[in-house]
């Protein structure tokens, strides 16, 4: 009996300190900052008739954007998917000068606010810019143009697409991939069936987190794109427009549109973290 | 795995030679793959940013660094961070103590929605407070009454700012609370030491390098935010334009010099930003992860 009973006032008063004082914070802010912004906007959408919300949803200007959005941010998913399963390899496993320094900068679009990246990436890919001026002999256009879209969505979607393999890759034994290669198997065969496969649900979640994260992006693109309607206006930056029409009911349709697709994919995400979990633990 | 060639003989010493010398070659093609890669979308682009400020020459840079409406940017830009990143603090330490070794039915979910902003695109957040706070929202006509302005004023944009910078804190101690267990707290406790004690003398010392992590990656992107402000500031120059907005609007009117000086600015936060971040993660052994 060396310790005080739970029950005794010194006991209580700790149980409310340590649990129930940072319990109470916790819910008042989220309760403040974040349920009764997101309770503001479906409370909204839930007082349009829903013809006028379909109407207003599948508005042929709405739609182009969401083609726009999705497909882009898609795309720049799927290229950096491929890149950052390159960069997560390299970096893992080889040495190289410089190493440290690219391991680093890869975060830069985490620390880079995102309208210095739309403003120095809209200079280069301008058709006098130092990678833009190389593209334009050929045709492409890449700063004001949908190109440019994806160009700054995969800037922003990068890390997420090395920093979800990386580690997986760490991990990884190499020792299954010497006994596949010693029993014979060439290296694709060791790549497809030893390496690919454990890293497939990091693979896919980074491309799932960096599609995310573009779907929303609004600060680079702004600046790199020229935001004309059916060609390379993406949602976020139609939302601002119609607020700035002082068009509340169409800005609150077009947002509840992008919230929802958000929570989705990030149940995907959920979804392939756990099946992850449960065949590779 | 039924693949047949995994059933034949052993590789003699000759092939494995010469796949050693093949293997090789494949690194550098990567390697350089990735340089270029990197180089197109980061380097250049990151580089680009210091020549462009000094190209002008050095009396144009200062000229922008001490124009009115730049300072008064630097300024809202300063203060709306300086509020947001210790109220986020608070709120990431309880949460993440609230959640820390602890088991209840919904503790994932609850991390789940304490990460919900890092999926909501910043422009539906500045959205949703304009419907909550605009002169035709929820509060409008009671904000109006009592005189007090949030949207296209300094507390709209705090609050922005507070709503997509959020889960930095909580996400970065939760795990190290974890590690460290409960041990020692327990320690403190059954030898007399109150909560408060405890907290700032067992808790807070064996997370200070995951809570420094979570504060600086906090505050790069309190002091970068464009989406949620940009809906909710209503950008009037000098008053409640931050760096962001002042960095769009120099570009729109074709006044590169500011808007470069402007981005050297936070080109020059996201360099200390980063190299902070590599000494935590060698020194302390942070891992890190996507956001």
């Amino acid at each position: 009996m060396t310790s005080s009973p739970p029950s005794s006032p010194q006991g209580f008063w700790h149980h409310v300190l340590q649990a129930s004082w940072p319990w109470r914070v916790t819910w008042l802010y989220l309760t403040l900052f974040l349920f009764l912004p997101i309770a503001a906007l479906l409370l909204k959408a839930l007082t349009l008739n829903p013809a006028e919300i379909w109407r207003i949803a599948t508005d042929p200007v709405a739609i182009s954007t969401y083609n726009v959005t999705f497909f882009t941010a898609l795309v720049a998913g799927i290229i950096n998917g491929f890149a950052g399963l390159i960069i997560a390899w390299v970096l893992v496993r080889y040495e190289f000068p410089g190493k440290r320094f690219l391991d680093a900068i890869i975060d830069l679009p985490f620390a880079l606010p995102t309208a210095v990246a739309g403003l120095t990436l809209s200079t280069i890919y301008s058709t006098n810019g130092w990678i833009g001026g190389f593209l334009e002999p050929f045709g492409i256009k890449v700063s004001f143009t949908r190109l440019g879209v994806l160009v700054a969505m995969i800037f922003i979607s990068l890390p997420f697409a090395v920093r979800t393999v990386q580690p997986v890759l760490q991990d990884l034994e190499a020792e299954a991939e010497e006994a596949a290669w010693s029993m014979g198997a060439s290296q694709w065969q060791t790549f497809w069936r030893v390496i690919l496969p454990p890293l497939m649900p990091a693979i896919l979640t980074g491309v799932a987190m960096g599609f995310s994260r573009a779907v929303g992006e609004y600060g680079s693109v702004v600046i790199i794109a020229g935001n004309i309607p059916f060609q390379d206006l993406i949602a976020p930056v139609l939302i601002i427009q119609r607020l700035e029409q002082f068009d509340y009911a169409g800005a609150t349709v077009v947002g509840t549109v992008l919230l929802l697709i958000s929570l989705a994919v990030l149940l995907a995400i959920n979804l392939i973290q756990a099946r992850g979990r449960r065949f590779y633990g | 795995m039924a693949d047949s060639s995994l059933n034949q003989p052993v590789a003699t010493a000759g092939a494995k030679s010469q796949r050693a010398s093949r293997f090789q070659w494949g690194k550098w093609l990567l390697v350089t793959f990735v340089f270029g890669y990197l180089a197109l979308i980061l380097l250049v682009p990151a580089l680009n940013v210091f020549i462009q400020a000094f190209k002008a020459g050095l009396p144009s840079l200062l000229d922008t660094l001490t124009s009115k409406f730049f300072l008064n940017a630097v300024k809202l830009t300063v203060i709306a961070t300086a509020i947001t990143v210790p109220l986020n603090t608070v709120f990431g330490l309880c949460a993440a103590l609230s959640l820390a070794n602890k088991n209840f039915p919904g503790r994932s979910l609850l991390i789940s929605i304490i990460d919900l902003p890092f999926s909501i695109s910043p422009v539906v957040a500045g959205l949703m407070l304009v419907l909550l706070f605009g002169n035709r929202g929820w509060f409008g006509p009671l904000l109006d009454a009592s005189g007090i302005k949030i949207i296209f004023a300094l507390p709209g944009i705090v609050m922005a700012t507070i709503f997509v910078t959020m889960p930095f804190i909580a996400r970065e101690v939760l795990p190290a609370l974890e590690d460290a267990g409960t041990e020692q707290e327990e320690a403190a406790a059954t030898l007399g030491a109150t909560p408060w004690q405890t907290f700032w003398r067992v808790t807070l010392p064996s997370i200070k390098w995951s809570l420094l992590y979570g504060l600086i990656l906090c505050n790069a992107r309190a002091m970068g935010e464009f989406g949620a402000v940009a809906v909710v500031s209503g950008n009037i120059v000098g008053k409640t334009q931050t760096l962001p907005l002042f960095i769009e609007e120099a570009h729109i009117q074709y006044n590169t010099q500011a808007a470069y000086t402007a981005a050297l600015l936070l080109s020059c936060l996201a360099v200390v930003t980063l190299v902070l971040k590599y000494f935590l993660e060698r020194t302390a052994g942070i891992q890190h992860r996507g956001h």
